[in-house]
């Protein structure tokens, strides 16, 4: 049994400060007792004269008095096949009433890296019904795709609805669906469980909540349970995995508060230095193992402060992730849905999941070809508002067009259409029919005379 | 060896008493051993960086020394390998601790039981000098790794020399003096290894990637920059170089890379084929994947640990090309321990030798006549990540000052499925001068005159575009809606090179010249027929100016050229 210290000298904020008799080990758990209440913390820094240790569940109530115990072993997680349906807390303890979590096995949450060697190349394509991603910036399993959002804008919508509707094509595999909630309100979070109930989602999804109101360290924790839930799920029980967390930017902000508390010097933005690496840590616990039957596909959500992509949050998630979907202010209030913007959107994955034996061989050149016109429409939109769209060549005004349509018709759906890839491409093929054969320079000819609806007998009538 | 004890854990940071050793040593945290480096000494402390993950780990565990500092091995069978940062084999870490890196595992850089076939090529009686060959191992079908006296070695005459079958530790040759030579060599990472006299860079290093060697066009031994915002093609750039360069070694540092992009590498790779010896690129590459979730240390010395290798097999007469993606994640891991270090930060949190660092670096870089007689180059293609694309950064700041070849990668072509993204009015290459002489002799004596012409024409369509979007092209005077034209022709049938299609990934010199010479050609017909009073409506919409676009997809495409561009003749001819 491990001793009990009573030898608090300070604490600040989060943080505790333990002078001790013993070593102890860097990152170690930590039960903290003060009354009747136990809190549980982590070893940030050790040495011979002092122990910091940061508090999960916050620093009230505690005093000089109360009684710190080193358990001599790093954070674990219980895991058992039964946690899937429940609702646990940021720190991964019961929130639903239900009964503790009897683990077959307790797992490190600390997230050890995959062996490059050992992943498997993603290249399952995943259908989320929506055309914005599985039309231009598809969406492959064991890919790590955030959505960068903005506050006010219907980013739980977009994640809602793919959670919901993603499917692998002609499959049935036993998959679950991993909500960790960091910071968000109460009001949010309900939506999330009422929307995951509505649709039976709750039977096979492990949900964390983290509120508003919860202690911003637990945050810190909250991913690492999530993604240790993934991991066991995955490459234990050959599950795949879709886990959304969001928001990651309130996780962020936790990093940087414990970063000020331990007096850290501040990189960009008063951003811990480390916090690459430890988003990296997070972000690269997706992905497939060779040999292994399930797969871990993230979907993190971030709302950029004042929409601002250059916001090192943003900016260091786009290093890591494999692409972005972009939810844009503008397109939201043009009232369209999903607004995604594909412009800066990016599925880096894309190419090893499209054409043909994933989705169809004409796939990469119409998407291309929807991007070119799109982005070019876009630009011109500028023009036309100097010179009046009278001033355009015909060329212009058609790409023009050809841009408004896009948005309405392809970017625009229902909040429960569900398409299919094939429906995705042919509204493409329509808005490039309407365009002269002769600007469609990203086609290979074949595919135009196989699936442009003037050769496929598919044309409006 | 003294045996210090861990007074302090702080992340990868440690600090221990009781330690003797130097700078840079290399010595052993804990228990379990973790591989770690000296990289600070005060008073009786000695501060080290961990390359692995420090959980667990207390004060008053043991420090050990191993008297030397971090090292590469360096002996044949490194080629094909796929290493971490602190060149750990990863099949082999594979092996010992299964899908997920454990930490406190020891695997050598080379097989040390392997037996290699060493063929002398020095006799009894001979005198060696450091460096230079004494015997040739078959590393690879078309690879020969010379066993060479290590560099710093007085050398002498040989006493003994053998053949046969040997492990790289064996004896393969004795001196009079009594030295005994093997097939592995051990050098410190940190430092460059020497060699006669560095050349100058007057032989291109031929990318077939257009926009690169027909207008930035980098030196054998050069130094070059992609830097890019997120989503701007880097990855595909670096990798469309790797497989397309005329080298005869690639090293790929992957540092902070992203997980599943490495596993898209290690899965690709050993599928490749080599253009020009039809063998997998694979037997002559080595790769360092230190991705962005390992730990950040290593990742600070993969750099060095790559640089090393590409520097041994230089050092054998061979081109090398290296690429470090990214430069930007090695600089973060530089600041991420210069601040759990608790040093006084520089310009955005980087420590104040950023800059000395980058520079030590691409110095290593070039061409020269090595200690062995011959010559080798270490061309380094680095990519920097500029955080939101801002080119004003430290990082990038701190390259640009050193690197001679700049592909400016731009995010607004990748937007329009423009590739190779590199934007051809921002980047530049200072090799062109060194180089010309070269093309002029080997390709074509109009290479340059061509090239600047291209040039010259994009630049004025850069300045009418602006133009263009104020008042639209139709009202610009026709010599110049022709420019337009024809800039777009460079930019649609010359500079887009798609990476994906089997022919057009890659474009010989010759092919090269030829197209862009064809597309020069319209622009003569064109001026001229203006001149003539013909519309210019007509003349762009000759049916011959569309059929150039698909000659760069054919791979017999000298035919089809021939009769597009007859065809054009007979077009232009025709207009009234």
């Amino acid at each position: 049994m491990t001793k009990e210290y009573k030898t608090i000298t300070e604490i600040k904020g989060p943080l505790i400060f333990v002078e001790k008799t013993e070593p102890v080990g860097y990152n170690e758990l930590v039960e903290i007792r003060t009354g009747g209440e136990l809190k549980r913390g982590q070893v940030l820094d050790t040495s011979d004269e002092i122990v910091v240790v940061q508090v999960f569940e916050g620093t009230g109530g505690l005093s000089k008095d109360s009684a710190v115990r080193f358990t001599g072993d790093v954070i674990k997680m219980p895991l058992s096949p039964s946690i899937v349906g429940r609702v646990l807390s940021g720190s991964g303890r019961p929130r639903d009433g239900g009964p503790e979590i009897v683990p077959e096995v307790m797992r490190g949450i600390a997230g050890a890296a995959i062996n490059p060697a050992s992943r498997e190349k993603p290249r399952a394509f995943i259908q989320t019904g929506i055309s914005t991603i599985d039309g231009t910036n598809t969406l492959v399993r064991g890919q790590k795709l955030p959505i960068f959002s903005g506050a006010g804008l219907p980013h739980n919508d977009v994640a809602l609805q793919i959670a919901r509707q993603a499917k692998a094509l002609g499959e049935a595999e036993s998959f679950a669906v991993i909500f960790c909630a960091m910071g968000i309100t109460n009001e949010e979070a309900q939506h999330f469980l009422a929307d995951f109930e509505r649709t039976g989602a709750l039977e096979r999804a492990v949900v964390f909540l983290n509120l508003a109101d919860d202690p911003a360290v637990e945050r810190i924790l909250t991913p690492r349970l999530g993604l240790t839930t993934a991991e066991y799920l995955a490459f234990d029980l050959d599950m795949h995995v879709l886990i959304i967390y969001t928001d990651m930017t309130n996780y962020c902000e936790s990093l940087r508060q414990m970063g000020a508390a331990r007096e850290e010097v501040p990189g960009r933005r008063g951003y811990p230095g480390y916090m690459y690496t430890d988003l990296a840590i997070q972000y690269e616990r997706a992905g497939i193992i060779r040999g292994k039957k399930g797969s871990i596909t993230q979907f993190p959500i971030l709302t950029m402060p004042g929409d601002d992509i250059t916001h090192p949050i943003p900016d260091l998630s786009g290093y890591i992730t494999e692409g972005q979907i972009i939810v844009s202010r503008e397109l939201h209030r043009k009232g369209i849905y999903p607004p995604i913007d594909i412009r800066p959107s990016l599925s880096r994955l894309m190419n090893s999941g499209i054409g043909k034996g994933h989705t169809r061989e004409d796939h990469r050149a119409v998407s291309d070809q929807l991007y070119a016109y799109y982005a070019e429409g876009n630009d011109l939109r500028g023009l036309a508002a100097i010179v009046g769209k009278e001033a355009l060549s015909e060329r212009d005004k058609l790409v023009l067009e050809f841009a408004d349509k896009f948005e309405k018709k392809f970017v625009n759906q229902g909040r429960d259409e569900d398409r299919s890839i094939f429906e995705t491409l042919q509204i493409g093929w329509e808005l490039l029919a309407d365009l002269p054969e002769s600007m469609l320079t990203r086609i290979d000819d074949k595919y135009i005379k196989q699936y442009h609806p003037k050769y496929a007998g598919t044309a409006k009538k | 060896m003294e045996v210090g004890k861990v007074k302090r854990v702080a992340g990868p940071v440690v600090q221990a008493t009781g330690l003797k050793a130097s700078m840079y040593d290399l010595v052993l945290v804990g228990e379990e051993g973790l591989m770690s480096e000296v990289i600070g000494i005060s008073g009786n402390k000695h501060v080290i960086q961990v390359y692995e993950d420090t959980g667990g780990v207390k004060p008053g565990e043991p420090v050990k020394e191993t008297g030397a500092p971090l090292v590469a091995q360096l002996g044949p069978g490194i080629l094909t390998s796929i290493y971490d940062g602190i060149q750990r084999p990863l099949t082999k870490l594979a092996e010992a601790s299964g899908d997920f890196i454990s930490r406190g595992l020891f695997v050598d850089g080379v097989d040390h039981k392997k037996k290699w076939e060493f063929k002398p090529i020095v006799k009894k009686g001979d005198t060696v000098k450091a460096g230079q060959t004494i015997g040739e191992v078959q590393e690879q079908l078309l690879i020969k790794h010379k066993i060479m006296v290590p560099p710093r070695s007085k050398g002498g005459t040989i006493k003994e020399i053998y053949s046969g079958n040997f492990t790289v530790d064996e004896t393969v040759a004795v001196l009079e003096d009594g030295t005994k030579l093997n097939m592995l060599q051990k050098w410190p990472v940190r430092q460059a290894r020497p060699t006669i006299k560095k050349l100058a860079p007057t032989i291109p290093l031929r990318t077939g990637q257009r926009v690169i060697d027909g207008f930035f066009s980098l030196a054998k031994g050069g130094t070059a920059a992609i830097p890019g915002g997120f989503g701007t093609g880097k990855t595909v750039m670096q990798q469309t170089l790797s497989k397309w360069a005329d080298v005869d070694i690639v090293v790929y540092v992957g540092c902070g890379e992203r997980g599943n992009e490495m596993a898209d590498l290690l899965h690709e790779f050993p599928e490749l084929v080599d253009p020009r010896t039809g063998r997998p690129l694979m037997e002559r590459s080595i790769v360092f994947a230190n991705t962005s979730n390992m730990p950040v240390a290593a990742r600070e010395a993969s750099i060095y640990t790559g640089m090393t290798v590409s520097e041994y097999y230089r050092d054998m007469g061979y081109d090398v090309m290296m690429t470090a993606d990214s430069t930007s994640r090695w600089a973060e891991a530089m600041r991420e321990l210069a601040s759990r270090l608790e040093e006084m930060p520089g310009e955005e949190g980087y420590p104040a030798y950023l800059g000395a660092r980058l520079a030590d670096f691409y110095e290593r870089a070039g061409r020269a006549d090595v200690l062995g007689g011959g010559q080798g180059s270490v061309s380094v293609v680095g990519a920097v990540s500029p955080p939101g694309g801002d080119f004003t950064e430290p990082v990038t700041q701190n390259t640009l000052r050193m690197v001679k070849v700049f592909w400016a990668l731009d995010s607004k072509l990748t937007q329009r499925r423009h590739f190779p993204s590199i934007n051809w009015l921002d980047s530049y290459s200072l090799y062109d001068k060194d180089l010309e002489p070269w093309f002029v002799e080997n390709v074509n004596p109009d290479w340059n005159k061509n090239k600047r012409r291209a040039m010259a024409i994009l630049q004025e369509n850069a300045e009418l575009e602006e133009i263009v979007m104020l008042v639209g092209s139709d009202a610009l005077p026709e010599d110049q809606q022709i420019t337009l034209e024809v800039a777009r022709m460079i930019i649609n049938f010359w500079l887009a090179q798609s990476a994906m299609h089997p022919v057009d990934t890659f474009c010989p010199y010759k092919k090269q010249f030829e197209l862009l010479a064809a597309i020069l050609k319209y622009r003569d017909y064109a001026v001229e027929a203006l001149q003539k009073g013909i519309s210019v409506e007509q003349i762009k919409s000759v049916p011959s100016k569309d059929a150039l676009a698909k000659v760069r997809l054919e791979a017999e495409y000298e035919p089809i050229l021939q009769k597009v561009m007859a065809q054009m003749d007979a077009d232009f001819k025709g207009l009234k």
